[in-house]
């Protein structure tokens, strides 16, 4: 029975590091790389001084 | 658990974000507008006779109050969004090898996150003052990506793994990405004074270096206090 729930909760716990990180990974997409003039523009002055790659 | 370590991600992006977007105004975005003088030929630096000179000084941050606050907006989900993988890290590590987290070496997880994502790749493709021709984007964003995967992976093996082989290994992985070489032209077009280029750069990193520490320190702070309660 313990070992069940073990198993249970590194599951649940792997689904949540997996969800961290997508959404992690989805606002830097974002903030950071994607290419679409307005969002570009408006995080220009950020992605420079964090040093994405910009333009 | 999962509430846990998007709301630690949360508070702990708020926070960085927002003293690193305010280091940034005071001494990063100055300079970047300096640059932007340059962008648009209201200064000159390189004269046509082979003169270089030009007056220095930043014309400051303006009224554009809006674009600030979109600076500072950005940095908040920039934060979060570090945040959000660092956090994760941490509750794997503490899942896999029952690594404690405490704020103490959240600091060090933090730092070891600047070199992964700043710096590493900055040994490569140094911060650009805006205006400085480059390589094509698409290549400096791949090397940029696998850069960071790379020294992350290698620094987590040095950080975790039990045997010198597995270190040595890491250092490889650190390295690797320098030896392949980032993508760059084979001309120098910056139009900018070199001194002001150095100096943004290395601002810029020094103050996401201050802004990697405070991130590392409250992921640990708001993650661990999740997980005692």
């Amino acid at each position: 029975m313990n070992t069940t729930a073990n198993i249970t909760a590194v599951r649940t716990h792997g689904l949540a590091f997996v969800l961290a990180m997508t959404v992690g990974v989805a606002l830097l997409t974002v903030s950071g790389m994607a290419q679409a003039t307005v969002l570009h523009d408006a995080a220009h002055d950020q992605r420079h001084a964090m040093a994405f790659p910009c333009h | 658990m999962t509430k846990n370590l998007l709301s630690s991600a949360v508070f702990a992006g708020l926070i960085a974000g927002l003293i690193a977007a305010l280091l940034q105004l005071v001494f990063v975005i100055p300079l970047l507008l300096e640059g932007e003088l340059y962008e648009s030929g209201e200064r000159v630096h390189f004269l046509v006779d082979g003169m270089t000179q030009s007056d220095k000084g930043s014309p400051g941050l303006g009224t554009e109050w809006a674009r600030h606050l979109m600076t500072i907006g950005f940095n908040v989900v920039t934060y979060t969004g570090y945040a959000l993988l660092l956090i994760a890290a941490m509750g794997f590590a503490r899942e896999r090898n029952g690594t404690q987290i405490t704020p103490q070496n959240g600091l060090i997880w933090g730092l070891a996150g600047f070199i992964a994502v700043l710096l590493a790749p900055a040994v490569g493709l140094p911060p650009e003052l805006p205006g400085t021709p480059a390589a094509e984007l698409a290549p400096r964003q791949v090397w940029w990506i696998a850069t960071i995967l790379f020294t992350a992976a290698g620094l987590a093996l040095i950080a975790f793994g039990r045997s010198l082989v597995m270190h040595a290994l890491g250092l490889v992985l650190i390295l690797a990405p320098q030896f392949y070489g980032a993508p760059h032209l084979d001309t120098y077009f910056g139009i900018a004074p070199p001194e002001l280029s150095a100096e943004f750069a290395t601002i810029s990193l020094g103050f996401a270096a201050i802004g990697w520490s405070v991130l590392g320190y409250f992921c640990a702070f708001f993650f661990a206090r999740g997980e005692e309660s």
